[in-house]
C-alpha cells in the first residue's frame, strides 16, 4: 500500500544521504522524496512517498526513527492530510493544438507559464494522481519534457509535526 | 591558553577516562600521534592492520563496561578499518573511531589517502561526524561518546581533517549533552509490564529466550532472578552466553542452527515465549514461516523499536533497557500473589526434560586416535575452571567453542556473531586482555581465521599480552567444507588448505612459545603446560579431525524441530 511519511531532520550535510541510503540498503521503495529547510534553518523536512505490506511500513517508520539525524516523523496516510506536488510539463503546441492545451490547463486549474512559436509550458499544483491525469489527457506525442518536485505533504487541522 | 585540535582530541579522550587507544599512525592523523607523544595518560596499543585496531577496541569494550576507542588514518586507514566497525555495528559494541581526513581543502580533489569517511560508514554505523571546525571537535567527542554507550550501543565515526587537527581554540569539555533528535529509551512501558507479568504466569509452556542485550545491559543478575523466581527453562543466543549461568539447571543451552535439541523444541513448541534483548535473527529461528506455525504469545523486550516485529510477528513488545525492564517486571511478579501453576510446570519440564534425554545421543564420538576438536574445548573449560575470557574467529570452532565451554558469567565470551568476521579473534583477545590484565584469555581459532589477523602476533609481543591460541586444525576451512558435504555433494571447492604454515615456527618467529599437538593422548598435558606459562603467549597448533562436523545442525532454510541431531541419524 501507497504510504506518505513525513519527517523533520537536521539540516546537515549527509542527512538526506542516510535516509536515501537506508532505503536502498534495506530494499525498501521511493516512489518520490521531497526536502527543503523549514522556517527554522536548522531543520529540513522531508516528504517520502513509499509502500510496501504494513511490516514492511512499520520498518520503514521504525529505521528512520532510529537515524540519529531524524528528529520527528509522522506517517500521513495514516490520519487526515493533505498532498500536493508541483509539475512543469512542457507541450508541443501548433495550430489547433494551442487552443486545445489552453483549455486542457484551465480545466485542470493550471498556468501556463511560459509561451513560445511551438511550445507551452504549464504549471500544475495538485494531487500526483491529478497531475498523472493531466500528463495522460495531454498524451506522450505532444509531451517534450516533464519535471516533479514528488509529493509534500501536511497533516489536516490538529495533525502538526513540529519540534 | 588555546590548543590545536589535536590536543583538544586528546584531552577530550582523557576527559572520558580513556586508557588506550588502538590505532595506527599515518600522514592525515600526525598532529593527533604528535599530541598523543607528549602526554601519558592515554596510552596506544600500535597494532598492525587497521581491522585489528578495531576489533581489539571490541575487545576491549566487550568484556568490560567501557567504550572502546580506536585511532586510523585517512584511506586506507579507514577502508581497513571498515570490517572492524561492521562486525562492532552487528553486535553493538560501544566504540568510538577516529579517523584522519585529508585538509578540508582538499577534500573532494582525489588527493592521496582520501576516502568518503562518513560515506564509506554510514550504513554500518550508529552515527557519524565529519568535523569542519576545531571548535567542535570538543562537542563532537562528547556526543560520540554519548552516542557509542547510550541506547543501543555502537560504533560512531568522527572524521577529523588534518588543518583542522592542527588550527587552534580554547579548550573546554562540555558538561553534559543533550541531542534534540535523539532520545535512547530507558524505562519500559509499565502497563506493558504487568500485561507481560500476567501472560508469564498464565503460561503453560514458557520459555525464556536471551540474547546479547542482556550482556550489554548488565541485567544478568535480574535475568537470573526471573529465571529462578518462574522456574522456567532459558536459552542463550550465540550472542547472549553468559548472561546466563550454564551450569544452572534451567538452562537448555544455546539455540539456534548449532543449539541443542531441547532449546530448539522447547522455543518451537512453547506456548508463551520471553525473547529478552535478543533479535530473532536467521540463525536462531531458521524458516520464519515454519517458527509460525505453532501457536505462541510472544512478548519481546528491547531497547530498540526496529528489532521487535522485524522477522516475527510479537504479541506484547516493550521497548526499554533490559535491565531496567526486567527489574520492574521482577518487582511485578514479587508483588503477585499468583505463581506459575506447579502441575503445568512440572509436566512441562517433564517434556523439556526428555529432549534434553534424547539430545544427549548427538554428543560427540571421542576418539583415542585422532583429537576431536569439542574435546579440546571440554578439557579447555576444565583447565580453565570455567573461568576465562574466550574470544573466537569464525566458522566451527566457533560453535564448539560456543556449544563446549560453559560460560557462567557474561562478558567471557566475545565473539563475532552478526558480521561473522574471521580474523576477529586474536585482536579481539588483545583488547580483553588490556582490558583484564592477569585474567586467562584464550582465543580459540581454526587455520583459516588466524591467518587473516596473524600479523597480530607480533602486537602481543611488544605489549607482552600473555594470549592462549587454541587453533583447531584441521586443514580445512570447516564450516564450508561442512555445507559443501551436505548441500554440494561433497565437492570441496577451494576448502582445502593446501602449504599452510608451521605454526610452531611461526609463533616462534614472532619471539613466542609454539606447540603442536597430535594425539589426544596429549591434549589435556598441553593445555596445563600452556596454561602455566602466565607471561607468554603460547600458540597450540592442535591437529584435529578434518572429518567432524558441527551437530546438531539445523540447516539453512529449515524450521527449529527440523533439526539434524547426528551422522548417524
Amino acid at each position: 500500500m501507497r504510504h506518505i511519511i513525513s519527517l523533520l531532520m537536521e539540516n546537515e550535510a549527509g542527512a538526506l544521504s542516510r535516509v536515501a541510503g537506508l532505503f536502498s540498503a534495506r530494499g525498501y521503495n521511493i516512489e518520490s522524496l521531497s526536502v527543503a529547510p523549514t522556517e527554522d534553518p536548522t531543520l529540513s523536512r522531508m516528504t517520502i512517498v513509499t509502500s510496501g505490506s504494513d511490516a514492511v511500513i512499520e520498518q520503514i517508520n521504525k529505521q528512520l526513527n532510529k537515524l540519529v539525524d531524524v528528529a520527528a516523523l509522522i506517517d500521513l496516510s495514516e490520519g487526515e492530510h493533505l498532498e500536493r506536488e508541483l509539475m512543469l510539463v512542457k507541450v508541443r503546441a501548433e495550430g489547433d493544438a494551442r487552443e486545445e492545451l489552453k483549455r486542457m490547463a484551465d480545466t485542470f486549474r493550471g498556468r501556463i507559464i511560459d509561451t513560445a512559436d511551438h511550445t507551452y509550458t504549464i504549471e500544475l499544483t495538485g494531487s500526483c494522481a491529478e497531475l498523472d491525469s493531466l500528463l495522460e489527457k495531454i498524451g506522450r506525442e505532444l509531451i517534450l519534457e516533464t519535471v516533479r518536485t514528488g509529493a509534500s505533504g501536511i497533516g489536516r487541522g490538529d495533525r502538526i509535526l513540529k519540534l | 591558553m588555546e590548543l590545536t585540535g589535536a590536543e583538544i582530541l586528546i584531552r577530550c579522550l582523557q576527559e572520558e577516562q580513556v586508557e588506550y587507544v588502538f590505532g595506527y599512525p599515518g600522514g592525515a592523523v600526525l598532529f593527533i600521534y604528535d599530541a598523543l607523544f607528549q602526554q601519558d595518560k592515554v596510552k596506544h596499543v600500535l597494532v598492525r592492520h587497521e581491522q585489528a585496531a578495531v576489533h581489539a577496541a571490541d575487545g576491549y569494550a566487550r568484556s568490560s563496561d567501557r567504550v572502546g576507542v580506536a585511532l586510523v588514518t585517512s584511506g586506507p586507514g579507514v577502508t581497513n578499518a571498515v570490517t572492524g566497525i561492521a562486525t562492532a555495528y552487528m553486535d553493538s559494541t560501544p566504540m568510538v573511531v577516529i579517523s584522519g581526513q585529508v585538509p578540508t581543502g582538499a577534500i573532494g580533489e582525489d588527493a592521496f589517502q582520501e576516502v568518503d569517511a562518513v560515506g564509506i560508514t554510514r550504513p554500518c554505523v550508529k552515527h557519524n561526524f565529519l568535523v569542519k571546525d576545531v571548535k567542535d571537535i570538543a562537542p563532537t567527542i562528547k556526543k560520540a561518546f554519548y552516542l557509542a554507550r547510550s541506547g543501543r550501543p555502537g560504533p560512531v565515526l568522527v572524521d577529523i581533517p588534518k588543518d583542522v587537527s592542527n588550527h587552534k581554540t580554547t579548550f573546554e569539555y562540555p558538561a553534559s549533552v543533550a541531542i534534540r533528535s535523539y532520545h535512547p529509551v530507558g524505562k519500559g512501558d509499565s502497563g506493558q509490564i504487568r500485561h507481560a507479568a500476567q501472560m508469564l504466569l498464565e503460561a503453560k509452556r514458557p520459555m525464556i529466550y536471551a540474547g546479547g542485550g542482556v550482556v550489554l545491559s548488565d541485567a544478568s543478575a535480574q535475568l537470573a532472578d526471573l529465571v529462578r523466581l518462574l522456574d522456567f527453562p532459558c536459552t542463550n543466543t550465540l550472542m547472549g552466553l553468559g548472561g546466563f549461568p550454564a551450569s544452572d539447571r534451567h538452562f537448555v543451552g544455546m539455540l539456534g542452527m548449532h543449539g541443542t535439541y531441547e532449546a530448539n523444541m522447547a522455543m518451537q513448541h512453547c506456548d508463551v515465549l520471553l525473547a529478552v534483548g535478543a533479535r530473532f535473527d536467521d540463525r536462531v529461528i531458521g524458516n520464519v514461516e515454519h517458527f509460525a506455525e505453532v501457536p505462541r504469545r510472544i512478548i519481546h523486550i528491547d531497547i530498540d523499536p526496529s528489532s521487535i516485529a522485524k522477522r516475527v510477528k510479537v504479541d506484547l513488545p516493550i521497548v526499554g533497557d533490559v535491565k531496567l525492564v526486567l527489574d520492574e517486571l521482577l518487582d511485578v511478579l514479587r508483588g503477585s500473589r499468583q505463581i506459575p501453576s506447579v502441575s503445568d510446570m512440572s509436566a512441562w519440564w517433564k517434556q523439556v526434560d526428555e529432549w534434553r534425554a534424547a539430545g544427549g545421543r548427538m554428543c560427540y564420538r571421542n576418539s583415542s586416535e585422532i583429537i576431536k576438536p569439542q574435546f579440546v574445548i571440554e578439557k579447555l573449560h576444565e583447565i580453565t575452571g570455567g573461568e576465562a575470557f574466550i574470544t573466537t574467529d569464525v566458522g566451527q570452532h566457533q560453535m564448539w567453542a560456543a556449544q563446549y565451554y560453559k560460560f557462567d558469567q557474561p562478558r567471557h565470551w566475545v565473539t563475532s556473531g552478526g558480521l561473522g568476521t574471521m580474523g576477529f579473534g586474536l585482536p579481539a583477545a588483545m583488547g580483553v586482555q588490556m582490558v583484564n590484565p592477569g585474567a586467562t584469555v584464550a582465543c580459540v581459532t581454526g587455520e583459516g581465521s588466524i591467518q587473516m589477523n596473524i600479523q597480530e602476533l607480533s602486537t602481543c609481543k611488544q605489549f607482552h599480552l600473555p594470549i592462549k591460541i587454541i587453533a583447531l586444525n584441521n586443514g580445512y576451512l570447516g564450516m564450508v567444507r561442512q555445507w559443501q558435504e551436505f548441500f554440494h555433494g561433497n565437492r570441496y571447492s577451494e576448502t582445502y588448505m593446501d602449504a599452510l604454515p608451521d605454526f610452531v615456527k611461526l609463533a616462534e618467529a614472532y619471539g613466542h612459545v609454539g606447540m603442536r599437538i597430535e594425539k589426544p593422548a596429549d591434549v589435556e598435558a598441553a593445555l596445563k603446560e600452556a596454561f602455566a606459562r602466565k607471561d607468554d603467549l603460547v600458540f597450540m597448533d592442535f591437529r584435529t579431525d578434518p572429518t567432524e562436523n558441527v551437530y546438531p545442525m539445523v540447516p539453512g532454510g529449515k524450521g527449529l524441530s527440523q533439526i539434524i541431531l547426528s551422522e548417524e541419524l
